[in-house]
């Protein structure tokens, strides 16, 4: 079956949705959109390198994105709102990023699949890449979850339990830079951050608990895989953006009812 | 031994310190309270007790598992983060749910299990924070203007849970209050700050010191006309000022919350 370029689309797409999920589920909640946003363009700066040196292009945007997050963490604070400085850091990364590939010969056609995705070329490799990085993201989220949660409600909460806000802060961006670096293949630079923030966002108005929030993400994102891939098949269309189109309808209809839902009690 | 003890502890923000050379320690069971104008360190001395604000110098034991209960001056719990009652209870660590309803139930909220905490009001959010403070049996519990919100009944009603919560855990509590009247009837002890320890002592110890005074003198007819009759107890039990009055004899002393319980009840 993993010779079927379309299983083995299915499978990365699913294994990215696992990850992705709950990981934008704390993205939403610590309102750090643009903070995904600035990793994932960072990113693209890494796989040209890695293309650059011929090592991993997961090695490089994974140590790309993780910098550009350390970065954006250790400058903030510092008499930059956060917005200008991710506004700043991440186009910058980015027009870093196109200015170092276009030295490279022979990518400028690839150039394409690293910003919207190359889901239907995913090899073996990647799929285990994919699936490896999920992994480490969904075991390092589950150990964390509690410590996690608490400090993001509160830092100072999380201190007198005798947590380390900043230390889960850490654990964070190490999740979020694996899953920049394992989301390339699948969606692309520019629409990582919307596979982590538009599930999320569906799911708020459904979900009582944190918990509860992460699940019906997870089904979402996993549903807007599948639904994407579909689409893109029969259409003939791009499929990362077409996965992020069919997430946005999700986003849409749960909106929507969620207003109507309010006008009607 | 002390549950938790600073020497000469020093607290920098920027450039400013905000606290310099504070001296003090709670033992088991003790009521401290710390008044003191706006900006002179309260909630930044409760800060660094749990460890939230780096020391710049001085010296902060804690007593070896020090368990702390921590109810901050304000707490948002962003709209984006679904989160019942019961849930939050059970951060970071988990409670057995007839613990959570009992401890509710304790602290005049029973039945809001499954409320959302975004949809609590101004006195049960409180009155939760408590709840969720005293589930975990602290050796000390930590209160950062903790009835700020609440009515007079509702604060008064807080108020009398902590001396129950310390007649039934054993806990030292040790919180910041701008009630001064509550404060004066509630404290084993009060500590007078504005950046350093102005004096601390029994509560007509502080009332009377001239330093206490200066700072809140107009404020507090009410508070210090309840010393104003009784000025026949010892000055010699921790304060280190000069009171500018007279020494009385050693009869007849009488601890003000035991004195005034009835007036504030």
């Amino acid at each position: 079956m993993l010779d079927d370029f379309l299983f083995r689309a299915t499978l990365a797409g699913l294994g990215v949705a696992l990850a992705a999920a709950p990981m934008g589920c704390f993205v939403v909640w610590r309102r750090m959109a643009y903070f995904g946003d600035a990793t994932a363009h960072a990113s693209i700066l890494g796989v040209a390198i890695a293309l650059a040196l011929s090592i991993s292009v997961f090695l490089g945007a994974l140590v790309m994105a993780l910098l550009m997050a350390l970065a954006v963490t250790g400058l903030s604070g510092r008499g930059y709102a956060v917005d200008t400085l991710l506004g700043v850091l991440a186009h910058s990364a980015l027009a870093f990023g196109l200015v170092a590939v276009s030295f490279l010969s022979g990518v400028r056609i690839d150039l394409m699949a690293y910003l919207f995705g190359d889901i239907l070329a995913v090899g073996r490799t990647d799929l285990a890449v994919i699936w490896g990085g999920a992994a480490v993201v969904l075991a390092l989220l589950a150990w964390r979850w509690s410590a996690l949660l608490t400090a993001t409600i509160n830092p100072d909460l999380a201190h007198a339990s005798g947590i380390d806000p900043r230390r889960e802060q850490l654990a964070l961006t190490l999740a979020l830079a694996v899953v920049v670096a394992v989301a390339i293949k699948v969606v692309g630079v520019l629409l990582i951050a919307a596979l982590l923030i538009i599930p999320a966002a569906a799911a708020r108005p459904f979900a009582r608990t944190p918990e509860g929030m992460a699940a019906i993400a997870v089904v979402v994102a996993a549903l807007s895989v599948l639904s994407g891939l579909q689409v893109s098949l029969m259409y003939d269309t791009p499929t990362g953006p077409s996965i992020v189109c069919v997430a946005a309808l999700f986003f849409a209809a749960s909106a929507l009812g969620t207003s109507l839902r309010r006008r009607l009690v | 031994m002390s549950l938790i003890e600073v020497r000469d502890l020093s607290v920098r923000y920027g450039g400013n310190t905000v606290l310099s050379h504070v001296d003090m320690s709670i033992d088991r069971g003790e009521i401290v309270t710390i008044v003191g104008p706006n900006g002179s360190g309260k909630s930044t001395l409760l800060r660094a007790l749990i460890g939230a604000v780096p020391i710049a110098a001085g010296r902060l034991t804690r007593a070896s598992g020090l368990s702390i209960g921590y109810v901050p001056q304000k707490l948002a719990i962003d709209p984006t983060l679904p989160m019942t009652v019961a849930r939050f209870m059970s951060l970071p660590r988990r409670q057995a749910p007839a613990d959570v309803e009992a401890a509710l139930e304790q602290a005049g909220v029973p039945d809001l299990s499954n409320r959302q905490m975004t949809n609590l009001s101004g006195g049960q959010f409180q009155r939760v924070m408590l709840a969720r403070a005293l589930l975990s049996s602290p050796d000390l519990l930590l209160l950062d203007e903790a009835t700020q919100g609440l009515d007079q009944p509702g604060s008064a009603a807080f108020y009398r849970q902590i001396e129950e919560v310390r007649a039934r855990l054993g806990c030292a509590v040790l919180m910041v209050s701008h009630e001064l009247h509550v404060v004066m009837s509630a404290s084993d002890r009060v500590i007078c700050l504005n950046g350093h320890v102005c004096c601390q002592g029994t509560p007509e110890i502080v009332a009377s010191a001239p330093e206490y005074r200066a700072l809140f003198g107009s404020g507090t007819q009410g508070a210090l006309a309840l010393y104003r009759h009784d000025h026949n107890h010892s000055h010699d039990d921790g304060c280190a000022h000069d009171h500018g009055h007279p020494q009385g004899t050693e009869s007849g002393v009488v601890p003000l919350h035991q004195a005034t319980r009835g007036k504030v009840h």
